[in-house]
C-alpha cells in the first residue's frame, strides 16, 4: 500500500471516527469556468475528497442528472484530457485543496493510453481514479495499475450489494485510498430512502479490507448523508450536487449543510 | 445446439478463453453490480451445455416451433443475374418470426427459466430480436420488456405493434440517436437495477462475456446445418460464404462451424458485409471493422466507431439492424487473424440487391440480409463465373416495406 503513504494519496482525507463528504462534480459543466467555480465551492464548503466526473457519451452507471450534465460538458468539448487539465489548474491554485479523484469510464482512458493518462494525472496533482466499468480482476486493470501505481496514483474499485465474498476480497486487495460501496442496485441518482440493509453491506465489505469505506449512489440530502456517515468513513454525493452546479454560491451553501450533517453524525 | 458444439480438445479454432477473450478482444467491462450475475450466467450456461435434456428441449423447439432445418436453396436466376456459377441461399428468412434471431432467443429464454428468472428484457434495432424475444416469452410464459430507440420505433412500427400484441412492453429510448446502441445502453442500465429477477436476452454476439460466445453457439446451428446440407446435396465445391454483420450473430452462426471443423485449406472464403451507409468517406455508416479502432463499449473490447476522446459515435445505416457503432469481439479477432474478410456495402447497393433478389427469385429479403446479397457481383468479379457462393439470408423483408418504398423502389 505504498502509494497511500504519498502526500497526494486519497487516504490522507480519512481519519478514523471523522467521516468526510466525498463530493462529485462534472468537469466542463455548465462550462469550464462554471466547473472551476464548483470545484472551489466544494473546497470552501469543506468536502473531504473531490470526485471530478469526466463526461462520456455512454455513461452506463449514471442516472439522468449526471448523464445530462455530461452531455452539456461533451458539447463544450470536454473529455478526459480537458478534465485533467481542469484539475491541474484547480490544484495549482489551491495548495490546500482536498485530494481529487477522477471518475471516468474506461474507454476514454484506453483511447488516450494508460501510460499517458497516468503521466498527465500525476503531473496535474490528481490523487486517484474511480473507473466504474473496470473490474479489478481484468487484464486491463493489471495494465492500468502497472502504469499508475508507480506514479503514486490510487485506484478505487467499487463494491456492490451483489458482490460475492470472493469478489469483495479481490477488489479490497486491489483498491488504494478507499473502497467505494454502491449502496443500491441501479445507476447514480437521488433516492427517497437510503437502502435498509446498507449497514450490513458495509459490514460485509469491511470484512475484506482495512481501507476506509465510502458509500455512494442515492445519497442526496443532509439527513441521508448523516445516516450514511454513521456507518461509513465517506459519504458520496453526486446528482444532488451536480443539480446545483450551475450556481456556485447555492452549491457552497448546500455543501456546507452536507458537511455539517456528516460531521454531526460522528 | 448440437453435440458437435461441445468443447473438444483437438479443435483448431477454440475461442474465447475462460475470461471471454478472443485474442485481445471481448472480456467483461461492466459495473460491479452485474459482474457476479455474469459469472452466474456463465456457470449456468456451461452447465446447460452438458445437460442432454437442455439440448433436447432446444432441439425440439428449433425443429417444431421454428421449422428447422432452414432450407439451403439453389437460386439459379440470381446466380445468372450476378454472373456466378451457383448461388445458394440459407433461408433463415423462413424461420418462425422471420429471422435468425429466434435461434438465440429460444436458447437464452430456456436458460432464463433454468436460472429461475421469470422476467426477460431485450434491446432491439430492427425489431426482429424484440419480436423473437417477445414471441419466446409468450411461448414460455415469461414477462418481457423490450428497449427500442425512438427512431427505430418510427422505422419499424409494424414490429412494435407485433411485440405489443405478443404481450411485451416496448420501452421507448429517446437518448442519443434513438437507435440500437442507445437501446443496448438503456437495457444494460435497467438490468443493473433488476439483476435479481431479470434475465437480459442480448440479441447479438456483443456485450460482456459470456454473451458473445453464448449467442454464437446458439446461432451455430446455421453453419452446422449448412455443412450437412452441402454434403446431402453433394455440392462439390463452395468458394465463398457471405453474411451481413451488425453485431455479427448471423455471420458468427454461419462462420463458426466452418472455422471449427473445416480445415483452412478446404475452407471457403468467409466474407462479412458491414453497413457503409451513405459511404465510407462520410460519417454516416456503421462499418466498425473497416473504419473503427479498438475500444470498449457495452461491456466488451472490440473495433468501435469512436471520436478522439473515446466517445462512441452514432452509427448510421438504412438498416436498423446494422447501425451499431461496435461489432462482436470475435469478428475483430477474425479480422485481425485474417480468417474472415469484411467489406462494407452502401445503402444504395443494399437496396439494389434487395430489388434483385425480389425480382429474380420472388424472395423478399430483410434490408440487413440485402447487404450480404450485394457482395455477389463483387465476388463474381473476383472469383470468376464458375464460383459457387452461399449467402446467409438472415431474415425476410416484410418489416422493410416502408423503408424500401422511401428509398425509391416505387412500383407505380
Ligand atoms: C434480419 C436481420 N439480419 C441481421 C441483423 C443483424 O444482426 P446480426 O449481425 O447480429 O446478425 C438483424 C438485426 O436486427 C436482422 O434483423
Amino acid at each position: 500500500m505504498a502509494s497511500t503513504d504519498t502526500p497526494r494519496g486519497l487516504a490522507r482525507a480519512f481519519v478514523p471516527g471523522r467521516p468526510v463528504l466525498v463530493a462529485y462534480v462534472m468537469a466542463g459543466y455548465p462550462d469550464r469556468e462554471g466547473s472551476l467555480a464548483a470545484l472551489e465551492a466544494l473546497a470552501r464548503g469543506g468536502a473531504g475528497v473531490i470526485e471530478l466526473g469526466v463526461p462520456y457519451a455512454d455513461p452506463v452507471a449514471d442516472g439522468p442528472v449526471i448523464a445530462e450534465a455530461g452531455k452539456v460538458a461533451l458539447a463544450n468539448g470536454f473529455g478526459l484530457a480537458e478534465s485533467i487539465a481542469l484539475a491541474a489548474e484547480f490544484l495549482a491554485a489551491h495548495a490546500d485543496a482536498p485530494p481529487v479523484a477522477l471518475m471516468t469510464y474506461l474507454n476514454p482512458m484506453m483511447r488516450l493510453g494508460f501510460e499517458r493518462v497516468a503521466a498527465l494525472a500525476a503531473g496535474a496533482g490528481v490523487s486517484g481514479f474511480i473507473i466504474p466499468d473496470l473490474p479489478p480482476d481484468s487484464p486491463f486493470a493489471d495494465r492500468w495499475l502497472a502504469a499508475s501505481e508507480s506514479l503514486g496514483l490510487d485506484t478505487v474499485f467499487l463494491a456492490a450489494p451483489t458482490s460475492t465474498p470472493q469478489r469483495l476480497a479481490a477488489l479490497g486487495a486491489r483498491s488504494r485510498g478507499f473502497v467505494y460501496v454502491v449502496s443500491s442496485l441501479g445507476v447514480t441518482g437521488e433516492r427517497a430512502e437510503v437502502a435498509a440493509d446498507l449497514a450490513a453491506l458495509v459490514a460485509r465489505v469491511r470484512e475484506h479490507t482495512q481501507l476506509p469505506i465510502a458509500v455512494g449512489f442515492g445519497v442526496g440530502t443532509p439527513e441521508q448523508a448523516a445516516a450514511v456517515a454513521r456507518i461509513a468513513d465517506g459519504v458520496v454525493v453526486g446528482s444532488a450536487i451536480v443539480r446545483r452546479q450551475t450556481d456556485a454560491e447555492a452549491l457552497e451553501v448546500f455543501v456546507c449543510e452536507l458537511v455539517s450533517a456528516v460531521k454531526s453524525s460522528a | 445446439m448440437s453435440e458437435a458444439l461441445l468443447p473438444s480438445a483437438d479443435e483448431a479454432y477454440s475461442s474465447p478463453d475462460a475470461q471471454g477473450f478472443f485474442g485481445p478482444y471481448g472480456g467483461t467491462f461492466v459495473p460491479e453490480t452485474v459482474m457476479p450475475v455474469l459469472s452466474e450466467l456463465d456457470a449456468a450456461y456451461r452447465e446447460a451445455l452438458t445437460d442432454p435434456a437442455f439440448a433436447e428441449e432446444l432441439r425440439v423447439l428449433l425443429a417444431d416451433y421454428v421449422g428447422r432445418p432452414s432450407p439451403l436453396y439453389r437460386a439459379d436466376r440470381l446466380a445468372e443475374a450476378t454472373g456466378l456459377g451457383a448461388v445458394y441461399l440459407k433461408r433463415e428468412d423462413l424461420n418462425h418470426t422471420g429471422a435468425h434471431k429466434i435461434n438465440n432467443t429460444l436458447g437464452q429464454c430456456l436458460l432464463a427459466k433454468r436460472m429461475g428468472k421469470g422476467r426477460v428484457i431485450a434491446e432491439t434495432g430492427a425489431g426482429q430480436h424484440g419480436v423473437a424475444t417477445a414471441t419466446t416469452a409468450a411461448l414460455m410464459g415469461l414477462e418481457c420488456a423490450v428497449f427500442m430507440g425512438t427512431e427505430d420505433i418510427r422505422r419499424q412500427s409494424l414490429n412494435v405493434y407485433k411485440m405489443r400484441l405478443l404481450g411485451a412492453q416496448v420501452v421507448p429510448v429517446a437518448e442519443g440517436s434513438g437507435t440500437l446502441a442507445d437501446a443496448v445502453t438503456a437495457a444494460l442500465r435497467h438490468w443493473v437495477e433488476r439483476v435479481e429477477d431479470t434475465f437480459y436476452v442480448i440479441g447479438s454476439v456483443v456485450g460482456p462475456h459470456p454473451y458473445p460466445a453464448m449467442v454464437r453457439d446458439f446461432q451455430a446451428i446455421i453453419g452446422e446445418e449448412t455443412i450437412a446440407q452441402i454434403a446431402t446435396k453433394a455440392i462439390p465445391r463452395v468458394d465463398a460464404i457471405v453474411a451481413c454483420v451488425g453485431g455479427g450473430s448471423n455471420a458468427a452462426g454461419m462462420f463458426y462451424p466452418f472455422l471449427r471443423v473445416v480445415p483452412a485449406e478446404k475452407r471457403p472464403l468467409l466474407v462479412g458485409a458491414e453497413a457503409a451507409g451513405l459511404g465510407l468517406d462520410t460519417d454516416k455508416h456503421g462499418a466498425a471493422l473497416t473504419k473503427g479502432s479498438p475500444g470498449v463499449l457495452h461491456g466488451f473490447y472490440s473495433y468501435l466507431l469512436q471520436d478522439e476522446s473515446g466517445n462512441p459515435l452514432e452509427a448510421y445505416s438504412i438498416s436498423a439492424g446494422l447501425d451499431y457503432p461496435g461489432v462482436g469481439p470475435e469478428h475483430s479477432f477474425l479480422k485481425d487473424e485474417g480468417l474472415v474478410r469484411y467489406e462494407a456495402v452502401t445503402d444504395q447497393e443494399a437496396v439494389d440487391a434487395f430489388a434483385l433478389l425480389t425480382r429474380t427469385e420472388g424472395i423478399i429479403p430483410a434490408i440487413e440480409s440485402s447487404h450480404a446479397l450485394a457482395l455477389l457481383p463483387r465476388l463474381a468479379a473476383e472469383l470468376g463465373p464458375d464460383a459457387v457462393v452461399i449467402v446467409n439470408v438472415s431474415g425476410r423483408g416484410d418489416k422493410d416495406m416502408d423503408i424500401v418504398r422511401e428509398a425509391g423502389l416505387g412500383v407505380d
